[in-house]
């Protein structure tokens, strides 16, 4: 009696919440089926809307009109290094006006594929100098070389400037907490939840459509890791580097730049490397704003919907990617594994062996351009197209699997899209304020509850209520795929090292392919439409479900496997009653990852044809209405903040309880 | 509560009196929490753990006074969070103390500005760090010219000074290594030749040796042996191993819960514990080579001696010959007279640790 006493006295909290959800559910479902009644409660009144996209585009078109002499000079500042680049890497230096004006080659092709195998060699051995030499000589030998270079030298400004601004914008953040708290890391959410079509519009509205525009939309974009690499670096430098700096006699100047950053090199190289590929993610969605390049490229194609033009580019996409991100990667970890003593007392040349033959070859190379057209510039002749094989493979897919591919598309939208495209369109949006706040009460408290709510309403009273649960329903289906499909993946991943052998590469590769080109081939089978947003979006988010399950499995300690196997668990019994409650916190970390993509994704797929507010954002890109873009991209980045906020806390609850 | 036995006249002390104070805590206190500088103010640097305890603060360091004296090897002995390492951090002012004075060659160093703070620590104070605290972009050359690089030394001259001590610690040959690329024991040699390559005067070692294996650890103690016969250094080292203190102290201080329970040379501590606690720590104590002839000693009563020692003298290093004579040995003064006598069965008592009532002491 007593023993069933103490347990009930132990429940109450659980069945307490039991309860107050069962309630809550109930009266969102009374407000629903009572609609004709409280219309108001269900569909935002029309009348009540709040016209902050009016606000914000005025405000835009006021900074337009009044403010144009900064814009200006900081295109025509940044224009310069940005045009040197360009100059250098694709186009040729011009020297003078006229037609017969002298003309400086640009880096001859054959130069920079020489020296990307160099690079590859001297950081990461002959297996990175083959596969980094590799995928220039392939963007080169396909015909996409001009594209490239031009993406290229977007990003090669672009990461320095990154670079640079987060790292200050770090170092501010750790000095001061805050400004940590107050300013940086709510601007980093908001950085990195807006979506990369929303930055286009107001950075479009100011500095035109150019390569200037482009390249300050991806230095925005891509600088959230470098401040976020930059505090946990400084954080992670044992104290007793910063005590010895201290007692060493340094200054406050000199106990940062001579001892807590280098110290804290190998966590900058990581944001380095993220930085990099941040920034190819989004030079190539800016291509829309005047990047040109390898993107502008693909939109030509897919807009053309020249499938065969289109793959070649996004493969040429993929080769760069691949390159860039091995090659910053085997750098940061040559940081991180630390420096090899050599010989000190010698030239630079002996020193930086590598870096002299690079200027060596670039210089002999680009000089014998001129005088060797075949070093200028690719020969048509030993280049090849891709184009017409794709196009006949995708033909031939459609004649022969038309009716089965058009069959699984049908059906999916009509059986499971539609329905719940429905349900979620319906959804009283006081009673999603209500039930989100109340999860957020539940999961953290009071504070969670009122910015989770306030958030949510944001979405209502812009009067975006109906696109708002468009986007969560397509992004919702596609994480809860994704998840579905990744988290075993990651469990078979965790319990077989052969697999995960495979499994690797695999989603290492996906994780650094831009957006972008995950719409290719899909819709080259799909065509435009929900479906095909899914499947994207599905392909795109999956990586983290995997990486998470997979490492979350694999870090609970072997001490307490040998414990469970010692205490007589089967191996069934000790993968479900240790392994996995051991491993959900990280798992459910994957999730919110996942979620978080899966809602990056689907903005993009508005270029597909999806009626969400990823469509509204580029409504107004076309349009070039700030307001309505930017109120859009906030709501699009309180979903990601909703979501990202709850999962959090129950990640740190479940985490709280495993101590 | 707090019982200190300063070295009295009789103990082996009276030599080290004379030398001046080169640094001394005066009821230096630090405590965690809220606004705890002024819960210590206002009631005038005294409190007891429990006032401390129901102010919700924290007491690392409470009420402590020392002094250490110029080149003496002063150890602060303690467990782990026994507040040592937050004492060292005082003395050099890593740490904010919430109150007290910390006084380097009679001046108060809370009250110093932050230049003159820097410049004392650049010319005239060292630290060796348990974890090494190694640099780890720059080589072994470079990490130990580095406290001189940032004195804006030119690179001849402090590369010059840096093979100096480089050779001092027996690192020749290892220049160009990377901290990652050395062992332990050597790594730490690289902090130690870091540390004095700036010359200073008085030297922080925070359980410099206590992440080492032990033979290597027994290797270090020598080496500090060694060179602080060269260099005369004064030297604050901080450990929570007893039998290290012993090997390298003149003096000891024991702390626990923050407070400094008793400071005495290693033989005041093995004869005259303060409390429990200290007794504790020196039971497994080979006390032979701690207790010297002017402990054991008693007043002659006429026996015929078999030799004569030095008061000073460790009763190991005479034991073996005194049993083997079987005759008491006359305790000497410098000038040759006795001043008592040590009998074979006090030391027999010693070594096999049996406590009788000692007749005439």
């Amino acid at each position: 009696m007593t023993v069933t006493a103490s347990a009930s006295e132990a429940r109450p909290p659980v069945q307490r919440w039991l309860v107050v959800w069962a309630l809550a559910l109930a009266a969102v479902l009374v407000t629903f089926l009572l609609q004709d009644s409280v219309p108001w409660a269900v569909n935002y009144p029309a009348g009540a809307i709040i016209p902050v996209a009016d606000w914000v585009g005025a405000v835009m078109v006021w900074i337009k009109s009044n403010l144009s002499w900064l814009t200006r000079s900081i295109t025509a500042v940044l224009g310069v290094p940005l045009d040197f680049a360009l100059n250098l890497l694709a186009k040729n230096f011009r020297i003078g006006h006229r037609a017969e004006a002298f003309t400086l080659p640009r880096l001859s092709w054959v130069g920079v594929c020489a020296v990307a195998f160099l690079a590859g060699h001297a950081v990461g051995g002959r297996k990175l100098s083959l596969l980094v030499g590799g995928c220039f000589l392939y963007i080169a030998l396909f015909g996409q070389w001009t594209s490239a270079m031009l993406t290229l030298a977007l990003i090669s400004i672009a990461v320095p400037f990154c670079i640079v601004t987060g790292l200050f914008a770090g170092i501010w953040a750790w000095r001061k907490p805050w400004a940590e708290r107050l300013i940086v890391s709510p601007a980093l959410d908001l950085m990195q939840t807006i979506p990369t079509f929303a930055y286009l519009i107001p950075m479009l509205l100011l500095f035109g459509n150019s390569p200037v525009s482009a390249m300050i939309a991806t230095a925005i974009f891509a600088t959230p890791p470098m401040v976020r690499a930059t505090m946990l670096g400084l954080s992670r430098v044992p104290l007793e580097i910063g005590e010895f700096s201290d007692m060493a006699g340094c200054t406050a100047r000199q106990k940062l730049w001579r001892v807590l950053l280098p110290s804290a090199r190998p966590a900058l190289m990581v944001g380095v490397n993220q930085v990099i590929m941040l920034a190819l993610n989004m030079v190539i969605i800016a291509s829309m704003i005047g990047a040109g390049g390898l993107g502008y490229d693909v939109l030509l194609a897919l807009r053309a919907l020249k499938v065969g033009e289109a793959m070649e580019a996004g493969l040429a996409i993929v080769a760069l990617a691949i390159a860039l991100d091995r090659l910053s990667q085997a750098i940061a970890h040559k940081q991180a594994k630390g420096n090899v003593h050599r010989d000190r007392e010698a030239g630079f040349w002996r020193r930086y062996p590598n870096v002299t033959l690079a200027i060596a070859i670039l210089a002999a190379t680009t000089l014998l351009g001129l005088f060797v057209p075949a070093f200028a510039t690719v020969p048509k002749a030993i280049t090849f197209t891709t184009a017409p094989l794709w196009k006949v493979a995708v033909n031939w897919v459609t004649v022969n699997f038309f009716d089965l591919i058009e069959a699984f598309r049908v059906a999916l939208i009509l059986n499971v899209l539609n329905p719940l495209r429905a349900f979620c369109e319906g959804f009283p949006w006081l009673g999603a304020v209500f039930l989100l706040g109340l999860a957020g009460y539940q999961l953290s408290g009071l504070r969670l509850a009122l910015l989770v709510a306030v958030l949510t309403a944001f979405c209502a009273i812009t009067g975006l209520w109906e696109k708002t649960m468009a986007t969560v329903y397509l992004c919702g289906i596609s994480a809860f795929i994704a998840c579905l499909i990744g988290i075993p993946i990651g469990l078979m991943a965790a319990r077989s090292d052969r697999f995960e052998k495979i499994v690797t590469p695999i989603i290492d590769t996906l994780q650094v392919l831009p957006s972008f080109c995950f719409i290719i081939p899909v819709v080259m089978l799909f065509r435009v439409g929900d479906v095909t947003a899914m499947i994207a979006t599905i392909a795109f988010a999956v990586v983290p479900a995997i990486r998470y399950t997979n490492h979350g499995i694999r870090q609970v300690p072997p001490a307490l496997i040998e414990a469970a196997k010692v205490s007589g668990c089967t191996p069934r019994q000790t993968f479900f009653r240790v392994q996995l409650p051991l491993a959900l916190p990280e798992i459910m970390l994957g999730v919110n990852q996942t979620i978080l993509m899966a809602l990056a994704m689907v903005i993009i797929c508005a270029m597909v044809g999806t009626r969400d507010l990823g469509q509204e954002v580029f409504i107004a890109l076309s349009k070039a209405d700030p307001g309505r873009g930017i109120v859009a991209g906030l709501a699009i980045a309180f979903i990601g903040i909703v979501a990202d906020r709850l999962f959090s806390a129950w990640t740190a609850k479940a985490r709280a309880r495993l101590g | 509560m707090t019982e200190v036995t300063n070295p009295g006249p009789g103990a082996s002390g009276a030599p080290e009196n004379a030398r001046p104070v080169k640094l001394a805590c005066r009821n230096v206190w630090k405590l965690f929490g809220s606004n705890a500088a002024n819960f210590i103010r206002e009631r005038d640097g005294k409190a007891s753990m429990a006032d401390v305890a129901a102010a919700g603060l924290v007491g690392a360091v409470r009420a402590v006074d020392l002094e250490i004296r110029q080149g003496e090897i002063f150890i602060i002995m303690g467990l782990s969070g026994s507040g040592k390492s937050t004492l060292v951090r005082c003395m050099s002012r890593l740490v904010e103390p919430s109150h007290g004075k910390v006084e380097f060659e009679g001046k108060d160093l809370l009250r110093i500005s932050d230049a003159a703070l820097i410049e004392l620590r650049r010319h005239r104070m060292g630290m060796v760090f348990q974890n090494f605290a190694l640099l780890p972009h720059l080589n072994v050359l470079d990490n130990i010219a580095f406290p001189l690089s940032i004195q804006g030394q030119d690179r001849a001259t402090r590369e010059a000074r840096a093979r100096e001590v480089i050779d001092l610690v027996g690192l020749r040959g290892r220049e160009h290594f990377y901290p990652r690329e050395l062992s332990g024991g050597q790594q730490q040699r690289v902090g130690i030749a870091r540390s004095l390559a700036t010359k200073p005067e008085i030297w922080f070692l925070d359980e410099p040796f206590s992440a080492l294996d032990p033979l290597i650890r027994r290797e270090m103690q020598d080496e500090l042996m060694r060179l602080q016969t060269m260099l005369h250094k004064t030297i604050v080292f901080i450990t929570h191993d007893f039998d290290e203190a012993i090997r390298l102290a003149d003096r000891i201080a024991i702390m626990k819960d923050g407070e400094v329970i008793q400071i005495g040379s290693p033989e005041e501590l093995v004869v005259n514990p303060a409390t429990d606690y200290v007794a504790e720590f020196t039971r497994d104590v080979d006390r032979a080579k701690v207790i010297s002839a002017r402990s054991l000693m008693r007043a002659c009563d006429g026996a015929e001696h078999g030799g004569t020692v030095a008061p000073e003298a460790k009763i190991a290093s005479f034991s073996a010959e005194i049993v083997s004579s079987g005759r008491p040995f006359a305790v000497v003064n410098g000038t040759g007279k006795p001043i008592g006598e040590v009998t074979p069965q006090a030391v027999i008592d010693l070594l096999a640790g049996i406590k009788r009532p000692r007749a005439g002491a």
